[in-house]
């Protein structure tokens, strides 16, 4: 039976037993409400809770072990001779998969019947044509080992997936049982709903620690594989990026560590004086009539989704760069080749970023105390001094703590830089040349078609773990100089 | 600060008697750079508003054009006996005739135009004038024959979509010059054109094509459209809107109203504060490690994209949605516990309803964000897939290969092909358009139900 009719069974398990439950109690207590302990839905609602939780849970858990357990289970079984020169069990154990996968499909379609699908040999029959008549397109090796390992494949699944259904339904139809059988008048039905309640708040709280622990995870296992794959030193010595996916590739990270720091560096050049000026304009000097346009306005800027900033970088401002750097530009410079470059990225990042400075830095300088800007405007200073002299030394910690933020966004920043900055990994000080970033290869290396478990593949992990690593760093950093700062005045 | 005082008085400069009404040089400097740190300021923010209307003009300028095609209006003649040799209408024998049978037709209808209408040409037959019209037209033809077989013999008007090129041609995009090494149209054909346009048999006409339907192969910028990515951007958002309201609710409420003050509370809160500013590439590396590798869903399915934007949104979530309990007073915590609620009914009974304007409008711009991430998508294979078949059916939605909106717009500025580069400029029109659409309810949302305590 599918997930999803699993799923619409328990669910209305749960429903039934909330009818139930409350009819129960209330039949209990003489069909009159006072005599309960708690209110009549709370009875409803505890026999829902224990019909549909403990299921659930029991059938996302064996969503998830299932496919493992049966992989292990088949990979053993599948003789150490069947794995060609070069390629490894785990290779071999996909085309399992996809074996088995496009026998339930044929058989979903038709084609071929379920008892075919099961006692069919590789060596009698043409399975790939029957196959392709639905649509189903095979690897290259397939050997009788194969066949039977997914066949063998299949056979534990659908006992798998029978066996888990009939469990998860009993599991629901015994959280049932067990629930009305509890369901009478002194019955303390509140307390033991919300004390179900605050464990699923606790659950959903920690989904943020479980998301860190899978990115960390994620990063980690693969950056791990890589790097027996390809040598650290390497990794974090070389200057030179070329990978190639025949093999010997040179995977330094320093160019594209280059690559991306330089971009960030003209971003933040582009953003930081205008934002930070109109920050000040807007706090200290605008009419609430200008404020109430010009804020929203620039904040339209940060609501841009960043392909349309990459958009922009190609199609528009690399043009327009290269007719004025470009070999036959009207400056007549040529110190630009083509339209994406260090500089169209990091011009475009540099206005996506001007509403995150601004904004950020707003906030900080109207935190600075009136009293202070009062005592200076009291002393004779004229506005621009009290801002230079006063405002702005004050909120000097909160300023930094904007930028960084603002450099974390940048550096992993990634749509502006795969469409605007090239792909050519270089290290050169001319901002007008084509340069790459840890996030445009990450994207670069992961969307290709090659092996996964190749280390040009796997780089991509490393990149991400080394970005993952700096914009933490930087994030952390700058919520300790903004928080640090905000305790002074408070 | 105490530079000032630190100056030796014996050097303070004599000062001769002056009115306060006629400013010394010093006042003067003085004035002048206040005047000329107000420009700086002034400067600033019309560098950023200038910016950001270059850039709406120019998405607006490139992308109007997406929304208009060239079409070609023809009589063809649907001959009996190309299409339905044994004359029986039987449903499986036109369905054997390819789309190459149907050139011939259109060929044909092709040439009776131009010599009804008069025109002198310098191609020979309608096999040469063919390349003024979308390789679409003979399946359009196919379609038709085939949802109608009674037409079959009549002779019946077609509105078939003109060739990129020439599209191009009458849009300014392509020129006489730019074609002379093209080898699929040549000015002969645009000369057809011209004078086809001024019979009005070709004419420029608002494209719903381009709104309702699929992504086309690389050699087909006019037949492409953003429909099929809408609906993969559809299913996406309500994934996000299913998993990300009520966990990144239920998580704000624990943190805000339940949570003791210990370290794993504390380590949570350093969580989601940190996973706000993770960048969002390193999503797409969780999505494609955990939910593509590890569990086996489907690649470029909208629900693991949808996954991978829920756990980019749940921070952005929780923290507006944490704002807006904050702001509900404590007073009307303590009259529903004075009255004999427990915490847990005077949360969700007085509470979370007061709190709620708040949290759907943090919960439409949330989504409003993730509606246009582009970066996870790649990494999840939604770039690359083809979306030129619409998903059928609800689950299919789910979890059949789909694009999206911005992976779309995407995969059309990466083609070589110039007549792509408009048709995502007016993807992004219609992006943007849904962007504002919700950043406007979240706006009416805020005004219409937020109460100020």
């Amino acid at each position: 039976m599918p997930v999803f009719w699993i799923f619409v069974i328990i669910t209305g398990l749960a429903a039934a037993g909330y009818v139930l439950g409350r009819g129960r109690a209330l039949a209990s207590a003489g069909g009159d409400q006072r005599n309960l302990h708690s209110l009549p839905s709370y009875y409803g609602s505890n026999a829902a809770i224990f019909t549909f939780v403990p299921a659930f849970l029991i059938l996302l858990i064996w969503l998830v072990l299932q496919p493992i357990f049966i992989s292990l289970t088949v990979q053993a079984n599948i003789p150490d001779s069947v794995v060609p020169e070069g390629s490894t069990i785990g290779l071999v154990m996909s085309d399992v998969r996809r074996l088995a996968d496009g026998l339930d499909t044929a058989v979903s379609q038709g084609v071929i019947t379920d008892d075919y699908a099961r006692s069919v040999r590789v060596d009698l029959t043409d399975i790939r044509a029957r196959l392709g008549e639905a649509g189903v397109a095979l690897g290259s090796n397939l050997t009788s080992e194969i066949m039977i390992a997914a066949q063998r494949f299949r056979s534990m699944t659908n006992t798998g997936n029978l066996i888990k259904t009939i469990v998860v339904l009993l599991i629901a139809l015994g959280g049932l049982g067990y629930a009305l059988s509890r369901t009478q008048k002194d019955f303390r039905a509140r307390n033991t709903v919300e004390a179900t309640v605050r464990v699923l708040l606790i659950v959903a709280a920690s989904i943020a620690i479980l998301t860190t622990i899978g990115i960390v995870l994620s990063l980690i296992f693969n950056t791990i594989e890589f790097f027996f794959l390809y040598p650290i030193g390497d990794f974090f010595g070389s200057l030179t990026w070329s990978p190639s996916f025949g093999g010997g590739s040179d995977l330094g990270v320093w160019p594209l560590l280059w690559g991306t720091l330089y971009i960030s560096v003209i971003a933040l050049l582009v953003a930081v004086p205008i934002g930070l000026f109109s920050a000040i304009y807007l706090s200290e000097y605008a009419s609430p009539a200008v404020r109430s346009v010009a804020k929203p306005m620039l904040e339209v800027l940060a609501g841009i989704p960043t392909i349309v900033y990459g958009l922009f970088a190609l199609l528009t401002v690399g043009p327009m760069l290269v007719d004025a750097f470009g070999d036959d530009g009207y400056l007549g410079l040529g110190w630009m080749q083509g339209g994406t470059a260090v500089m169209t990225a990091g011009l475009v990042m540099g206005i996506m970023l001007i509403p995150f400075v601004s904004s950020l830095s707003d906030d900080i300088i109207n935190a600075v105390p009136q009293a202070m800007r009062d005592g200076s405007l009291g002393l004779g200073a004229t506005h621009s001094e009290t801002v230079r002299q006063v405002i702005l030394p004050a909120a000097l910690p909160g300023i930094v703590g904007a930028v960084l933020l603002a450099a974390s966004r940048a550096i992993g920043e990634t749509m502006i830089v795969v469409l605007g900055a090239g792909a050519a990994a270089r290290i050169s000080a001319n901002p007008f040349d084509a340069m790459t970033t840890i996030t445009a290869k990450i994207v670069s290396q992961l969307t290709g078609d090659a092996d996964f478990a190749s280390p040009e593949v796997l780089v991509a992990f490393a990149l991400g773990m080394t970005l993952f690593v700096i914009t933490l760093g930087l994030n952390v950093f700058a919520l300790y100089i903004v928080r640090k700062y905000r305790e002074q005045y408070e | 600060m105490t530079d000032a005082t630190a100056g030796q008085p014996a050097a303070r400069p004599r000062r001769e008697k002056t009115s306060l009404l006629t400013q010394d040089g010093r006042t003067k400097r003085r004035n002048a750079a206040e005047t000329r740190f107000k420009i700086y300021g002034i400067i600033a923010i019309s560098i950023g508003l200038l910016f950001l209307m270059g850039m709406l003009i120019t998405i607006i300028s490139n992308g109007s054009r997406a929304f208009t095609q060239t079409f070609i209006t023809m009589e063809v003649t649907l001959d009996e006996a190309v299409l339905d040799k044994n004359g029986n209408r039987d449903l499986a024998d036109i369905r054997r005739v390819s789309t190459f049978g149907y050139a011939p037709l259109i060929n044909a209808a092709l040439e009776n135009k131009v010599q009804d209408l008069g025109i002198e040409t310098l191609l020979e037959d309608g096999a040469a004038m063919r390349a003024i019209m979308s390789a679409s037209a003979a399946a359009q033809l196919r379609d038709y024959v085939l949802s109608n077989p009674d037409q079959i013999g009549e002779t019946v008007e077609f509105q078939f979509l003109a060739s990129s090129r020439v599209d191009g041609y009458l849009k300014g995009r392509v020129t006489r010059e730019s074609i002379a090494r093209d080898r699929n149209i040549s000015s002969a054909h645009l000369l057809l054109i011209d004078d086809l346009m001024e019979q009005g048999t070709v004419e420029r006409s608002f494209n719903l094509g381009f709104i309702t339907g699929t992504d086309a192969s690389e050699s087909r910028p006019e037949q492409a459209g953003i429909g099929a990515s809408m609906i993969g951007s559809f299913f996406m958002m309500l994934v996000v809107l299913a998993l990300s309201l009520p966990i990144g609710v239920a998580a704000s409420i624990y943190l805000e109203e339940f949570a003791p003050k210990n370290l794993f509370t504390d380590f949570i809160e350093v969580n989601i504060s940190n996973l706000a500013a993770v960048p969002s590439i390193v999503f797409g590396i969780l999505g494609l490690a955990v939910f593509i590798q590890f569990a086996h869903l489907p690649q470029s399915a909208p629900i693991v994209g949808g996954l991978v934007l829920t756990l980019m949104t749940l921070p952005t979530i929780i923290i507006s949605t944490r704002a807006s309990l904050k702001a509900v007073p404590p007073s009307i915590r303590d009259a529903a516990l004075g009255v004999g609620a427990s915490k847990m009914q005077s949360v969700f009974h007085h509470v979370l309803p007061l709190a709620m304007p708040g949290i759907l409008t943090g919960t439409i711009i949330g989504l409003a964000q993730a509606l246009g991430e582009t970066a996870p998508l790649l990494l999840i294979g939604m770039v690359g897939f083809i979306a030129s078949e619409y998903p059928d059916g609800f689950v299919g939605g789910f979890l059949d290969p789909n694009s999206a909106m911005p992976a779309q717009i995407f995969e059309w500025a990466k083609r070589a092909d110039p007549a792509y580069y408009e048709r995502a400029w007016g993807g992004i029109i219609v992006l943007l358009v849904f962007l504002m659409t919700m950043n406007l309810i979240a706006i009416i949302l805020r005004r219409r139900f937020e109460r100020r305590w």
